[in-house]
């Protein structure tokens, strides 16, 4: 998979900006579709938004820094997630993350040093009737078993 | 004849298989040249089955699962002579699993197109508004409150005071919220509702704004439900079309509109302040309560903001009356609950049901037990910050007081069960480190407390002066438990006390102090 983002170009951001910035309290919309549209949200993004919603940079930042899901930088090219939370370590979900991060030599919240995969924790994708679960690039997977797993980390690693 | 098949679109549904069954099915037919119509629902919320897939025939919908891929060709055949199938579940509404429910709630989730306001409507959708649309605010606060619907959130605050609340504050615009930020691990009702029946909570929320005076409302959900999200978000933009909302509601010369606001994976936006400040679009810092929003809330304006199950239990009360909901359930907790069986549970699943089963029937009738096959040694009810209950209080009811008077809470109804190869010192060492990791940082008890307890039960665990370590976590917890500013703070002690009280002996020779204070 070639990526699907774009590089990050100033008028892109601002026009992406600009799309949101009349919403009651647009901050987090904004930095989400700026982060879909360039993988992470690119620094020089911070500024403009504050501009655009009259904040200051910091009240900004403070938001971006707050929330797990914004990045400072690009992800590999695939985002393997593995929840950790309660429901999932009941199932098993413990020795599949060992697991994991031992075929990929990274441990969870890192990303191979070929840039091929990031491995991250989530907690809870709501899919706990069917645990342990996982999410590869967006994509749900239950009933998470070694075999399973393994599928996943290669497909992950292409 | 074109047979009708149903396959959920459910996130739980298609992370086992749904969509390439959908696939397959759709080649199996064309091969055969058969002409099928499918349509996606959302689950029945029996998990262990899914992916199901239901046929329309003239006793009912006949239910097969749970179907792969590779069942296509025979599920097909099996479907067209209307003949056995090892899959073959019988007809869906008499599975005992569902019969022995009680669907307030949940009664079209899993059954209609979650896209289709014909459907909604065909089902007994928007009667509830309807009604709500010939009364007076005022009667339908007084149908809300005599119903004794109670925050399905986790809190139990009765809606109707909430409600009544707002419609007496007066001020230029009030908003209706909807927190569906559920991120406690074992639950998954609001995502259900929101991906299998999104119309009954876009009716509970319009019959919320015509209440209190509100013409704006918001949705706040998880960026881990992506599909949740878009489901809502169709089913908003086809109740805008059908005139469900914007301005003059069903004809009437009521207004209001929702909007679906995404957070960015923070547990503590599921507090209500912390997510009033994420929709604003700041840090989801917890305020300070007073002021409640129902006085300040959003923009500072009075805001009704509920759980998703609560929105979604008002269109039954709006219809069938509020003694009807109030008929079940026991003591001061009336109507049903909607219990999310998960983890290592043979029968994993929703099961809406009126308060008062125990967690016994619960644990083991209705789940089935453990999946692994291995005893059950303890469950955790009401998500991170809900207590772990071991079997000894298998009798507790299903009650927000039961359960508080064991030192418990239900939260949003879910229970994770484990079997007997948990270590409670893990599990007790994640309740605090989940807290470090989620804490917002505003109060030290939860910000501070957190870590040192993460440092303190991994001291126990290493076998560290045990008894005097757990002297000390005990104590750190009464200080999260009365010094933190809300519940992440407040309840991580839940879990990690009753995993010291119950699960003792995973914790080394017991000290002289916690057994003195048995």
């Amino acid at each position: 998979m070639t990526s699907a983002y774009e590089p990050w170009n100033e008028a892109r951001g601002a026009e992406i900006i600009a799309e949101h910035a009349k919403l009651e309290g647009a901050t987090l919309v904004i930095l989400h579709a700026l982060q879909e549209a360039f993988g992470y949200v690119p620094e020089p993004a911070i500024p403009m938004v504050a501009s655009a919603l009259n904040l200051s940079r910091a009240e900004v930042h403070g938001v971006f820094t707050f929330y797990h899901d914004f990045r400072k930088a690009p992800a590999g090219r695939h985002v393997l997630k593995l929840c950790r939370a309660e429901a999932c370590q009941a199932a098993g979900g413990d020795a599949l993350a060992a697991r994991a991060e031992a075929k990929l030599g990274v441990a969870l919240g890192n990303t191979t040093a070929d840039e091929r995969v990031t491995l991250e924790p989530i907690y809870c994708l709501g899919l706990c009737a069917t645990a342990p679960s996982a999410m590869l690039d967006g994509r749900m997977v239950g009933r998470l078993d070694e075999a399973r797993l393994d599928a996943l980390v290669k497909e992950a690693q292409r | 004849m074109t047979m009708r098949l149903f396959v959920p679109r459910d996130a739980g549904a298609v992370a086992v298989g749904a969509d390439e069954v959908v696939t397959a099915l759709e080649l199996a037919a064309e091969q055969r040249g058969l002409v099928i119509e499918i349509v996606r629902t959302g689950s029945r919320g029996l998990y262990w089955l899914e992916p199901m897939v239901e046929v329309a025939t003239a006793a009912g919908r006949v239910a097969f699962g749970p179907v792969s891929a590779a069942d296509a060709t025979s599920l097909l055949d099996a479907m067209a002579a209307d003949g056995p199938h090892p899959l073959r579940l019988g007809i869906a509404d008499d599975i005992p699993w569902l019969k022995r429910q009680t669907r307030l709630t949940f009664a079209r989730c899993g059954v209609i197109d979650p896209r289709s306001v014909e459907d909604y409507r065909a089902h007994g959708g928007y009667r509830g508004l309807e009604r709500a649309l010939t009364l007076s605010p005022d009667e339908i606060l007084a149908d809300v409150t005599t119903s004794g619907l109670r925050g399905r959130g986790g809190a139990g605050f009765p809606t109707g005071i909430k409600w009544k609340t707002v419609a007496q504050a007066s001020a230029d615009r009030k908003y209706i919220v909807c927190n569906a930020d559920e991120g406690d691990s074992g639950t998954f009702a609001d995502r259900m509702i929101m991906e299998g029946d999104p119309f009954v909570l876009i009716e509970g929320m319009t019959i919320a704004g015509l209440t209190v005076g509100a013409t704006k409302g918001y949705i706040y959900t998880r960026s881990e439900y992506p599909h949740a999200v878009e489901a809502m978000n169709a089913a908003i933009a086809a109740a805008k079309r059908a005139g469900y909302l914007g301005a003059l509601i069903g004809g009437s010369a009521h207004s209001f509109d929702l909007e679906v606001r995404v957070g960015a994976g923070a547990y503590v936006c599921g507090e209500e302040t912390s997510l009033l400040e994420s929709l604003e679009g700041r840090r989801g810092i917890v305020r300070a309560k007073p002021p409640l929003p129902a006085h300040k809330g959003l923009f500072g304006r009075p805001t009704v903001i509920n759980n998703v199950l609560s929105f979604a239990a008002i269109p039954f009360i709006l219809d069938n009356g509020a003694k009807a909901y109030a008929d079940f359930g026991m003591g001061r907790s009336r109507g049903t609950m909607p219990i999310q069986l998960a983890g290592n549970v043979k029968h994993g699943g929703l099961f809406e049901t009126a308060f008062g089963i125990t967690l016994g029937e619960l644990v083991d009738e209705i789940g089935g037990g453990s999946f692994t096959g291995r005893p059950v040694r303890a469950v955790q009810v009401g998500g991170p910050l809900g207590a772990y209950f071991p079997r000894a209080l298998f009798d507790t009811p299903f009650d927000y007081e039961a359960f508080a008077a064991r030192d418990g809470l239900i939260g949003h109804g879910g229970i994770v069960v484990f079997d007997d190869s948990v270590d409670m010192r893990k599990q007790a060492r994640f309740a605090m480190e989940f807290c470090a990791i989620e804490s917002c940082g505003k109060c030290t008890p939860c910000r501070i407390g957190s870590t040192r307890g993460v440092e303190t039960i991994e001291k126990i665990i290493r076998g560290e002066r045990v008894a005097e370590n757990l002297a000390l976590v005990e104590d750190l917890c009464n200080t999260m438990k009365f010094g933190s500013l809300c519940a992440l703070g407040g309840f991580t002690p839940y879990p990690v006390l009753s995993a010291l009280r119950h699960f003792r002996d995973d914790f080394g020779p017991a000290p002289a102090r916690l057994e003195a204070a048995e």
